[in-house]
């Protein structure tokens, strides 16, 4: 894998030429320049969010911002380069393909070097392609919608993925189109101090169904590398989308991602959300309830070990009557890990008979370990119901006691009162990525108790 | 052979509630144990298997020969000890049939899912468990009639060479208790040692023991035949 070369790596560090660079490389549209100028100019005059994990760390100036491997879009399995299978092999994805995916991108590094659609996909006029391609095939849509959820300035970190994105997806759901099996994405970065930038914009026509699934993993490297994506969806009258992530960066990626879904009357966006990578992560998907009996539902795991801090939430915004929704969290820390919950319930003034719902439960494994629950609920309106629960708990010692009374080790003991804490979770996750799921948190339990 | 305590001593928090028990149990033999409330019956089960709060100062216990108190609790499970909770605890997230097969693996017994599905569902339905709890999270809003048989229903999958069942007849109706007294004595008879602890009469007239033993303050104070139920039933522990 370390020969794998590239075509274009820009220098370290972040300026105008490199972002007009990156969009004349990519044969860009002039808005899309400009948008990306725009951006860079609010990055720099934004600041690092202070209210949250410790950001100290991140160095814009020492960051490839662009990477494209040498090779273009392959349309077979065969075109590609063995390095690139090998890594493929590793994380699962020819077998995945084989027996179930519709269609699978994967994106190495800055670009997507590998995709294969389903002509299926194609017939019922789904599309599914790099945010890059999309721009070119379809640049109307893109020009519609593209910044229209997480506007420029967002934040800073929205700002900077604006300003020098490359790569993610692009998905359009005809009206009334139920996409089936799930769209699969694989994510990975594979060059010391890449930084990934992708961007996807998801647009679920009336009526629509689609599941959207990403899964991250990233191979070891030595110094601190910055993931910061941005996902837009939009989800149109009586629309359903999933949008599922498995996140398994290395740990010394810090992984900021903005993610937001605009839902309209009888809308359905829900995320799942499973983290256990990065050394930092702060993610929090958010709902934007638009239309009436609009629904939005935030499913999330974070597993903070040595070294990490996992600090995510999701953020419901109740701008129409009848909206709903609900937020299930759940986390685990260990080692030294901590673990934060940070959400918001927002509901507006008018958005009468919404009502949310939010639940945190934390599993503390050690003394060392941490666990904080910050919520903020902004009500409005007078007839919205809100209902919150929160729990902290440790392993209980009858438990332990009691599987290992039948015969069961005690790191397998703990590992299983582990996985049934985040089960009600894990079983929304397609299975593949439950398996793997359950797979690292039993590597993770292995000798944390004897 | 046998299950073998002699002379044990226990304390939890620095209190000691066992002061010298001594108990044999032969290979398909039937022990009733008795005692009033707080008198050490259920620090006893927990002692044997291995609970960490309850420590051992003095004595020694066999199991076919072999030392137990210097064994972890789950490898005393794999030397054929058993114990049916009294309370048995609730796990979210972990359904019977994981506890089983981890269990058997873990014994290095290759067993399928598949297999162990339709033996758990067969033992259950002999039972007159609900198929359906054996999917929910262990002991997730049973009743604790269900939690018991749940109890017994890991107890005959598991088939150990002995078993401790603390008071797993408290809080049972009629069907469900024949149904817990069936499961003890159809192991015993195919070898199994039991221990039960109890109150009541009503299961030893099923499980017919071969010996019944009364504890008081820690100590064993009377050993006998069926005939001592009966003079407990009638006259109580006080002249013990």
């Amino acid at each position: 894998m370390s020969s794998f070369k590239y075509v274009y790596k820009s220098g370290k560090g972040l300026n105008e030429k490199l972002v007009r660079e990156i969009s004349s490389l990519k044969k860009e549209p002039e808005w899309m320049l400009e948008k990306r100028l725009e951006a860079l100019k609010i990055f720099n005059d934004l600041s690092l969010p202070e209210w949250g994990a410790d950001l100290t760390g991140v160095d814009f100036s020492n960051i490839h911002y662009y990477l494209k491997p040498l090779q273009n879009q392959k349309k077979s399995w065969k075109d590609i380069p063995d390095e690139v299978r090998d890594t493929f092999e590793k994380i699962g994805v020819p077998k995945a393909e084989r027996e179930v995916l519709s269609g699978v991108k994967a994106q190495y590094d800055s670009e997507v070097i590998y995709g294969s659609l389903k002509k299926s996909l194609e017939k019922k006029g789904i599309v599914f392609l790099s945010m890059d391609e999309g721009l070119v095939k379809y640049p109307e849509l893109v020009k519609k919608y593209w910044g229209s959820v997480v506007p420029l300035g967002d934040n800073k970190l929205a700002a900077l993925n604006s300003a020098v994105w490359s790569g993610g997806s692009f998905v359009y759901v005809p009206k009334g189109v139920d996409v089936g099996l799930p769209l699969q994405a694989y994510f990975r970065i594979n060059t010391e101090r890449a930084g990934q930038f992708e961007r996807t914009l998801i647009i679920a026509d009336e009526g629509s169904k689609v599941h959207y699934v990403e899964g991250c993993s990233a191979p070891a490297f030595s110094t601190g590398s910055l993931h910061s994506a941005v996902v837009e969806v939009i989800v149109e009258k009586k629309a359903k989308v999933t949008y599922t992530t498995v996140q398994n960066w290395y740990k010394n990626v810090y992984n900021l991602v903005t993610k937001r879904a605009f839902v309209k009357e009888e809308g359905e966006m829900r995320w799942v959300d499973g983290n256990l990578g990065s050394r930092t992560t702060m993610k929090y998907p958010s709902c934007i309830l638009a239309g009436r009996k609009a629904k939005g539902e935030m499913l999330s795991i974070a597993w903070a070990g040595k070294g990490q801090h996992q600090d995510t939430g999701a953020k419901m915004i109740h701008l129409a009557p009848e909206t709903t929704s609900q937020i299930i969290s759940k986390s685990v820390s260990k080692e030294g890990g901590r673990a934060s919950y940070r959400g918001l319930v927002h509901i507006n003034k008018g958005a009468t008979g919404a009502k949310a719902k939010v639940v945190c439960d934390a599993l503390i494994l050690d003394d060392e370990s941490r666990s904080d629950t910050y919520p903020t609920n902004k009500i409005f309106e007078n007839g919205a119901s809100l209902e919150h629960e929160a729990t902290v708990g440790k392993i209980g010692e009858e438990q332990l006691f009691y599987l290992m009374s039948r015969g069961i080790k005690a790191e397998e003991a703990e590992a299983m009162i582990v996985n049934g804490f985040l089960e009600p979770i894990m079983k929304q996750i397609p299975l593949e990525y439950a398996i793997e799921m359950n797979k690292l948190v039993e590597m993770e339990m292995e000798g944390s108790v004897g | 052979m046998g299950f073998k305590i002699k002379d044990l001593f226990v304390s939890v928090e620095k209190k000691e509630v066992l002061k010298g028990v001594s108990l044999d149990i032969e290979p398909g033999e039937v022990v009733a144990l008795m005692g009033p409330n707080g008198s050490g019956k259920s620090s006893l089960a927990y002692a044997l298997a291995g609970h960490p709060n309850y420590v051992v100062s003095k004595g020694r216990v066999e199991l076919d020969g072999k030392k137990l108190l210097n064994k972890k609790v789950n490898e005393r499970a794999n030397m054929g000890l058993f114990l049916a909770f009294q309370y048995p605890v609730g796990i979210d997230g972990v359904n019977v049939k994981e506890i089983l097969i981890t269990t058997l693996r873990g014994r290095g017994e290759k067993i399928s899912a598949l297999e162990l599905k339709k033996k758990v569902e067969k033992e259950a339905q002999k039972m007159g468990i609900e198929k359906e709890l054996l999917m929910r999270s262990l002991n997730d809003g049973f009743s604790g009639g269900e939690k018991k048989k749940m109890e017994m229903l890991q107890m005959s999958i598991l088939k150990p060479k002995y078993a401790v069942l603390d008071e797993t007849d408290s809080g049972l109706d009629i069907d469900a208790l024949r149904v817990v007294a069936d499961g003890a004595k159809k192991a015993a008879q195919k070898g199994m040692g039991v221990l039960i602890i109890t109150h009541y009469k009503r299961i030893l007239e099923y499980l017919r023991p071969d010996k019944v033993l009364v504890m008081k303050k820690g100590k064993m104070v009377a050993q006998g035949g069926e005939e001592l139920v009966k003079m407990l039933e009638d006259k109580g522990y006080k002249k013990l």
